[in-house]
């Protein structure tokens, strides 16, 4: 197991994982509608920062707000102790490696970064990354971070599958009618180290459902084999709360929901956060981690995402 | 080409190169004509190697430099001012990730399907060697242009 240490969202409903909980408790949501941010494109919603920011600088002040939580500590981030591994779809401009490059160059940390490119499900698949590599003893310290910013290419492309909603999004509704994009920068840090209290990361799974590129298994195969995985030696009497991916498209939700009652998990409470960020992409997976762990306090939460070319994730974390 | 050691030899070069590939190796995929070069160059890699073997592996992790930048900007450029008529069948090949996805299907792998975008080969190799699985199609699976591209991947077992 691996123990968070500290972690930061900034997104349009704030700046620092408490301020974006807060506003979430008060019920404001970051979805707007939008009808020429992009040039051509159709009306959309979508939660998005009023002033554009550039990934850069927005993933740097993320993983700066992050060190901040850390109680007592810093992260020695120049030290080859010290991994960043960047989770993103689309980073600056279509480029993944430089942006990482310069992130790392700016902490002034030896080692090469790491980029997760696993499509949706790549905020969860970096936390196993991180896990896998911390446990190894590769590193002591993992510095997680997810960002996407919002485009014409992204939005273009997911109004070319009809998956956006014009409307704030329904997760597991009935009427839900798809999904609204989102943009923010996410940061999680890990370490090792044993910590005497907090979140530790337990268990990880990444699975493909080996059925469409673009559509989920109906029958939630990836998903549900990861759900088997991170549930493996507990009970569900002992799982507090799981938090969907629940993008609000017709096809996600309800693989989502074959795939929890297949795995024996029907009667735990879901949290879907779509509706306050939007879908953030990169960024998704660690945000929602963040959430789950600050709405909860304490207990067993587990995170899932899917995600295109198949790919379904899941992690288990648990505080005492 | 190098397969196991062995040159094979080819006629063609770029892009034709891996029909090439297709029609002497595989054949009866027609699903092959819709993919993206970065693919197509997977997905003729892992036919070789998982037929060779006659062996389906349980996780597919693979990395490159440029993410799917050809398709990138392939999309990008059906998306220009003026011309905006976006394709799906175009959008879903813009996520690196989309080979092992491809890989998966064909070869109906549902263990992980892992994708990195990574400076060099070694940093695959540590991320491989910390990643629980009985057996791998591991590897870099890179394409720039429909011309340049490259693949180096392998199977591996554990015991």
């Amino acid at each position: 197991m691996v123990y968070c240490i500290g972690h930061s969202i900034i997104s349009p409903l704030g700046e620092g994982s408490q301020a974006n909980v807060e506003a979430i408790q008060s019920g404001r949501s970051g979805l707007k509608r939008y009808s020429h941010r992009f040039a051509d494109v159709e009306p959309f919603c979508a939660s998005l920062f009023d002033t554009p920011q550039e990934f850069v600088p927005l993933c740097i002040r993320s993983i700066k707000s992050a060190i901040l939580t850390i109680p007592g500590e810093t992260v020695p981030c120049s030290s080859a102790d010290t991994i960043f591994i960047l989770s993103t779809t689309k980073g600056d401009h279509l480029d993944l490696l430089t942006p990482a490059k310069a992130i790392v160059s700016h902490f002034g940390n030896p080692n090469p970064p790491i980029v997760v490119s696993n499509a949706c499900t790549s905020g969860v698949c970096a936390q196993i990354t991180a896990k896998r590599l911390l446990e190894a003893g590769m590193y002591k310290y993992a510095v997680v971070m997810g960002c996407d910013i919002q485009s014409r290419f992204i939005v273009s492309g997911f109004q070319s599958f009809k998956a956006l909603s014009p409307d704030p999004c329904l997760p597991f509704s009935p009427e839900r009618a798809g999904l609204n994009l989102g943009e923010a920068a996410a940061t999680i840090i890990y370490t090792s180290e044993p910590q005497q209290s907090g979140w530790r990361l337990m268990a990880g799974s990444i699975h493909n459902d080996a059925n469409h590129l673009s559509a989920p298994s109906r029958t939630g195969e990836g998903a549900f084999r990861c759900l088997m995985d991170v549930t493996e030696g507990i009970l569900p009497k002992d799982i507090n709360l799981i938090g969907v991916h629940g993008t609000a498209t017709l096809y996600n939700d309800a693989m989502e929901l074959a795939a929890i009652e297949r795995a024996g998990l029907k009667d735990i409470p879901v949290s879907a956060l779509k509706p306050f960020f939007g879908h953030t992409m990169g960024a998704a997976g660690i945000i929602e981690t963040i959430i789950g762990m600050l709405m909860l306090k304490h207990g067993t939460f587990i995170k899932m995402l899917s995600g295109f070319g198949g790919v379904n994730a899941a992690i288990r974390l648990t505080c005492e | 080409m190098i397969f196991d050691g062995r040159t094979i030899a080819v006629e063609q070069t770029g892009e034709k190169m891996l029909v090439e590939l297709y029609r002497r190796y595989v054949g009866d995929y027609p699903k092959f004509f819709k993919m993206d070069t970065l693919c197509r160059l997977g997905f003729i890699a892992a036919e070789m190697l998982i037929g060779a073997e006659n062996d389906v592996p349980s996780a597919i992790i693979l990395a490159n430099r440029s993410a799917s930048i050809k398709d990138d900007r392939d999309y990008l450029a059906t998306i220009s001012e003026g011309n905006y008529y976006p394709s799906p069948a175009l959008f879903v090949y813009t996520l690196p990730n989309i080979v092992t996805g491809e890989i998966a299907i064909r070869h109906h792998v549902q263990g992980e399907t892992s994708f990195y975008i990574l400076d060099t080969p070694q940093q695959l190799d540590a991320i491989i060697a910390a990643t629980p699985f009985e057996s791998a199609l591991a590897g870099w699976c890179e394409c720039s242009t429909k011309d340049n591209f490259y693949a180096k991947l392998q199977l591996i077992w554990n015991n």
